[in-house]
């Protein structure tokens, strides 16, 4: 460390003490969203012992700090993909070309609760909840029909789902094959991330054991043959949601991210076979540098988990993929227009932490699913921040800066020992079982929630600046009661139309594959083009798996 | 803070938090189930995806002064009510039936209608929500 620079940084801290009588600190603690202190300054004293090759090394390089592409946004602008589905398959696919035709780059389906716990919609369970959420899906013709007119050749999906995902994954499949699709011009993406819904989300269908069976088959089944299909996005989104820390964030997510692989290996598969075809998930909350210091450290982390710990050898296996969405928890019913403006400054954090793709929230989505004219604000947001704002010009831009690197360091350390600690306890999936993520996030919610009572946080128009708002200042979305009943329509329609044995033979088969140890993709894509339901197939896999209750712990 | 006790006759009130439906979102039914019980009530909570059939008979079986259902997936209509209903018919008049979730204004008129007491929307404090319950839950009359 330089002596000048020490001597001058004490002599400017007994300036500060004494500047600080006269002008005292606005609050006692300075801390992020996610309670983390941060200091008034970083100097190079914080960053001693900082290496720029070590740390940061160049874009598209280990460890990928400053991004995975080596010429990032110049060469490739991140993937502007907005989540969407309501209501019936002809209705959202008619929102889908609105979007496509707005300059929208690729899809993501948003499914119904039914449809995400493996319930048809003429279910009992289903009751209400039809087409609420998302998009209701019981069989391949609803998959048909909600890509009618859109050539799957030449667009990315994303998939939204969990428990159920093999069975979605498998009507994608014969969806996209029917239309002459190739195997190797399948792309996009499966959620597929089921160890997240026991720590945050709970859209599970069986106990954890079996799942993670489930999640190789679908590994296995996809690196053998389809080859640009990302098997999982492994999320930290929920998990945040949820109310975790971004330290609990990217600590649980990369922990599930390693139980995936080792998961993969322990099935006899090569690391570098799958490797590239993991992707990542993240929540872009409203701490502006705590989340670009997320996004860093997160691939900078996974590099080395990937090339120390599971030996990968391809340097493509090491890089961190991902996409981010706005946080969704951060919007507010009260004063809606102000979630615009959130919004933007998480987006822009998501695009200097170097994101792939993005999704960004409307403003109403507090309120119920978004109009078009808010999905398109949100959509012209990221095209702001593409064509008019010039972040997109440089790669990295806060790197170097002493308190993003001091940051992306502390968030790195804190997250490295959850890490151990889940290690120690013997990985994820036991983890889980003794509840430790799902208690440590309940606690940060909690802790979150007191703050916000005694406004040592601050939400603007919830608990400072409220006003009388006696009529709504924007128009929300109105759910037609109707999808219900058209829904139900189509699935009799379906069944009656449906080759009976066809339909007996494949689910007995499936019943067959799941009691043994192969992998039971292949039957469940026989299930799928012989139109079997959802929740047919779930329902047996369930017979066989189990199922799994909360237990209920606060 | 008052002792609930005493307010209710030596009586602590009883509160189950349930999550009906598909709905997997517990954060904030967490976060109220433990505000709840560190201001003193007892709390039962039920966990996700509940039957209207389970909450009813859980509130029997614990005798609860309040039902609080936490909902956000938007299938408040056709929950809530039942809920409600099936309550009544086994002879819980008197219980305090709270709804808090994301529910668009027009929905809160007729929840309140069927016998919903009081809905917290997004931005409720739980110093409100405790506070209502202290002034409206109501001893048993047996």
């Amino acid at each position: 460390m330089d002596e000048t620079l020490k001597q001058g940084h004490g002599v400017w801290k007994k300036k500060l003490s004494e500047h600080e009588k006269k002008h005292p600190p606005i609050h006692k603690h300075f801390s992020t969203i996610s309670n983390m202190d941060v200091p008034l300054i970083c100097t190079p004293e914080e960053l001693e012992g900082f290496d720029y090759f070590r740390d940061l090394g160049f874009p598209g390089e280990f460890p990928f700090t400053r991004g995975v592409h080596t010429n990032m946004y110049r060469g490739k602008l991140w993937t502007m993909r907005q989540f969407s589905g309501f209501g019936t398959a002809e209705d959202t696919n008619k929102r889908y070309r609105i979007l496509l035709e707005s300059g929208q780059q690729g899809l993501s389906v948003a499914f119904d609760m039914p449809t995400l716990m493996g319930f048809d919609s003429d279910s009992p369970q289903a009751k209400g909840e039809v087409g609420r959420c998302g998009v209701a899906i019981d069989t391949l013709l609803d998959m048909e029909t909600l890509f009618d007119g859109i050539s799957l050749g030449d667009i990315t999906t994303s998939m939204t789902i969990n428990g159920p995902a093999p069975v979605l994954l498998a009507m994608y499949i014969v969806a996209a094959e029917k239309k002459g699709v190739k195997p190797e011009c399948i792309r996009g993406t499966l959620q597929n991330d089921i160890l997240k819904e026991y720590i945050a989300q709970k859209e599970w269908l069986f106990p954890p054991k079996p799942s993670m069976k489930l999640f190789v088959d679908t590994l296995e089944y996809c690196t053998e043959n389809y080859p640009n299909w990302n098997i999982v996005s492994i999320s930290g989104y929920h998990i945040r949601e949820a109310g975790a820390t971004a330290v609990q964030e990217l600590a649980f997510t990369l922990a599930d991210g390693i139980a995936y692989v080792q998961a993969g290996i322990e099935r006899g598969l090569n690391v570098d076979a799958f490797a590239q075809r993991l992707s990542f998930f993240w929540d872009v909350h409203n701490d502006f540098f705590e989340e670009i210091a997320k996004l860093r450290a997160a691939r900078r982390m996974w590099a080395h988990i990937m090339r120390d710990r599971f030996k990968a050898k391809d340097p493509k296996s090491w890089m961190l993929r991902t996409h981010a969405q706005t946080a969704g928890v951060s919007l507010t019913a009260q004063q809606p227009l102000n979630n615009i403006s959130r919004t933007t400054i998480q987006a822009l954090a998501a695009v200097l932490g170097g994101t792939n793709s993005l999704h960004t929230n409307s403003m109403d989505e507090t309120l119920s699913l978004p109009t078009e004219q808010a999905v398109k604000v949100a959509l012209r947001t990221q095209q702001i921040l593409a064509e008019e704002s010039g972040v997109a010009n440089v790669m990295d831009p806060l790197g170097g800066s002493y308190f993003v690197e001091w940051l992306t360091n502390k968030v790195e350390k804190e997250a490295y020992e959850y890490i151990h600690k889940i290690d120690e306890m013997g990985g994820m999936l036991l983890a889980i079982e003794k509840g430790y993520p799902q208690s440590e996030i309940a606690n940060a919610a909690y802790r979150y929630q007191k703050q916000l009572e005694t406004k040592e946080k601050i939400i603007v128009g919830v608990n400072k600046y409220q006003e009388e708002e006696k009529t709504r200042p924007i128009d929300v979305l109105y759910i037609d009661k109707t999808f219900e009943d058209r829904q139900k329509v189509r699935i009799e329609k379906i069944k009656k139309s449906r080759d009976m044995i066809k339909v007996k033979a494949t689910l007995s088969e499936l019943k067959k594959t799941c009691e043994g140890t192969q992998n039971t993709m292949p039957a469940i894509l026989e299930c799928v083009r012989a139109y079997c339901t959802k929740q047919e197939v779930c329902d047996v896999m369930k017979s066989i798996f189990g199922t799994y209750r909360d237990p209920g712990s606060y | 803070m008052v002792s609930i006790e005493k307010e209710k006759g030596k009586e602590k009130i009883r509160v189950l938090i349930a999550k009906p439906g598909l709905d997997g979102h517990d954060r904030g039914a967490k976060i109220i189930a433990r505000a709840l019980r560190d201001a003193g009530f007892e709390v039962i909570y039920t966990g996700i995806h509940q039957t209207p059939e389970m909450i009813i008979k859980t509130a029997i079986q614990e005798d609860v002064h309040v039902v609080g259902l936490s909902i956000l997936s938007g299938a408040h209509n056709a929950l809530v009510p039942e809920v409600i209903d099936g309550l009544k018919k086994a002879g819980n008049e008197d219980v305090l039936f709270l709804v808090g979730g994301i529910i668009p204004d027009e929905d809160i008129v007729s929840l309140k209608k069927n016998g919903v007491h009081m809905v917290f929307t997004p931005g409720a404090s739980l110093e409100g929500v405790i506070d209502y319950i202290k002034k409206n839950a109501k001893p048993h009359t047996s």
